[in-house]
């Protein structure tokens, strides 16, 4: 049994905001303006998304299906863009960035469709979109998370890494407790969320079937496939595009090449 | 030994020098003239045109960490990437042997790199290049933070280097220090390198 919502439930709900703004207001917080803002492109956006969505599964057009895939790929290349203070001059930023999470949400996608899910037909709307969007989703984190963290770091770990340069290291080996970090940094959020799960926190996926009707017991199965899939999908794109950042943030002679970064103006 | 022709970067103009087995040349000129950019092409840490060979050998025909463990620089910062500091020597008993000849204490091999001082910092990251026994070494004020005492005893190891046929360019603001090791320098203003002989005046 399902409980359908009505617009005046979600205008009740929506008056939450409210105290937060006057909240605002009265503390002078100068965040009464955004959270507005916020709140209004949430609806906005996830509107036209329900729009989409409902025409996309009803075409069953394979061809539309890659194109929003695409679309979405675009934007979060975009997204990992914005994140990072320093970034690979050109087209190398976005380029890398949207090359490793495509890369990776692709390989994983096409193994979760193929062998654990298996709609029909593989390419379904219905599952690849929604599954697509949690796993680019927090692939994007990551990737934006590892170079942010790698580029800020070469940037500000300069006199280490160029004194190991100096002494006849390869960039390899100069820039392997950066890349160390970075990793880290951005495979952390994804680890630390696995830990707490079920515990501390019940994924909003989850959530929803459970909501919308599904029995626990599938719902959990369906969590753990996802948990899996963004985990796999993260760690590929983060590893990928640390290691093409590191490439060009050196040379063929081995010299750090931070002249290939500019600052976010 | 080190022969240099046309060297050149954006910020370099073509220069052509050379560099002989066991001669120690100061590099002197204002803050902001290419001191430091001279030596950093000089180990290729930075892109630059022109023929830099060692002994004959062209620098781009070797792997550029040998080139660079062979022409080895010494930046005026010194930089560090383990917490302790023996982490950063690849033969310590060597160069705790070394650090003694340069008034430090035994034990800094056992410290953590946050207790020393600039000056412990610029003396340890010099015998981090000498226990690789290059033989070209570009050194960008290695004294620039120390005290007459250690001043006097790095220029005393330097000395030592250069009887063992070392090849030294050292950048000094100090006049009386480039009269004390060099015979000949290297001008530099503004991106120009001018050769000369070390005179009083």
């Amino acid at each position: 049994m399902l409980v359908s919502l009505h617009y005046t439930d979600l205008a009740v709900a929506g008056l939450l905001l409210l105290v937060n703004g006057g909240l605002s207001l009265a503390l002078d917080l100068g965040l009464a303006r955004p959270l507005l803002v916020a709140a209004l492109r949430m609806v906005v956006q996830l509107s036209l998304v329900g729009l989409v969505l409902t025409r996309l599964f009803a075409l069953e057009s394979p061809w539309l299906t890659l194109g929003a895939a695409l679309v979405m790929l675009l934007f979060a290349g975009q997204e990992t863009m914005a994140r990072q203070e320093r970034r690979l001059a050109g087209w190398w930023s976005y380029g890398i960035g949207t090359g490793a999470m495509g890369t990776a949400a692709a390989i994983v996608l096409l193994l979760g469709l193929s062998t654990a899910v298996r709609p029909d037909p593989w390419w379904d709307a219905r599952y690849a979109i929604p599954m697509l969007g949690m796993v680019l989703g927090n692939a994007m984190s990551g990737v934006g998370l590892a170079l942010h963290t790698l580029t800020a770091t070469a940037a500000r770990e300069r006199a280490a890494i160029e004194a190991q340069l100096a002494l006849g290291q390869t960039r390899w080996t100069a820039l392997r407790p950066i890349l160390r970090h970075a990793l880290r940094t951005a495979l952390m959020p994804t680890i630390n969320s696995m830990a707490a799960m079920g515990v501390v926190a019940l994924p909003g996926m989850m959530t929803g079937q459970i909501l919308s009707g599904v029995d626990p017991g599938e719902a959990v199965k369906y969590q753990i496939l996802i948990m899996f899939l963004i985990s796999g999908a993260t760690g590929l794109g983060v590893l990928a595009a640390s290691l093409a950042t590191v490439r060009r943030l050196s040379d063929r002679r081995h010299r750090l090449r931070l002249d290939r970064l500019v600052r976010r103006r | 030994m080190l022969s240099v022709s046309n060297l050149s970067t954006p910020v370099l103009k073509p220069a052509t020098f050379r560099l002989d087995a066991g001669e120690c040349v100061a590099v002197q000129g204002k803050s902001g003239s290419g001191k430091s950019v001279l030596l950093r092409a000089l180990a290729d840490l930075d892109p630059s045109t022109g023929e830099v060979r060692l002994n004959g050998d062209l620098r781009e025909d070797m792997p550029a960490p040998l080139w660079r463990r062979r022409v080895t620089y010494v930046a005026a910062e010194s930089g560090w990437w383990e917490d302790r500091v023996g982490a950063h020597f690849a033969q310590p008993d060597r160069a705790a042997a070394l650090a003694g000849a340069l008034g430090l204490p035994g034990k800094v091999m056992d410290w953590p790199v946050a207790r020393l001082s600039t000056g412990e910092r610029q003396r340890l990251a010099l015998v981090r290049a000498l226990v690789q026994e290059p033989e070209v070494l570009l050194l960008d004020e290695p004294t620039g933070p120390l005290d007459a005492e250690a001043t006097e005893r790095v220029e005393a190891l330097l000395r030592g280097e250069l009887a063992r046929g070392a090849g030294v360019l050292i950048v000094t603001h100090a006049p009386e220090q480039a009269l004390r090791l060099a015979r000949r320098h290297l001008h530099v203003a503004d991106g120009v390198v001018a050769d000369g002989v070390v005179t009083e005046g």
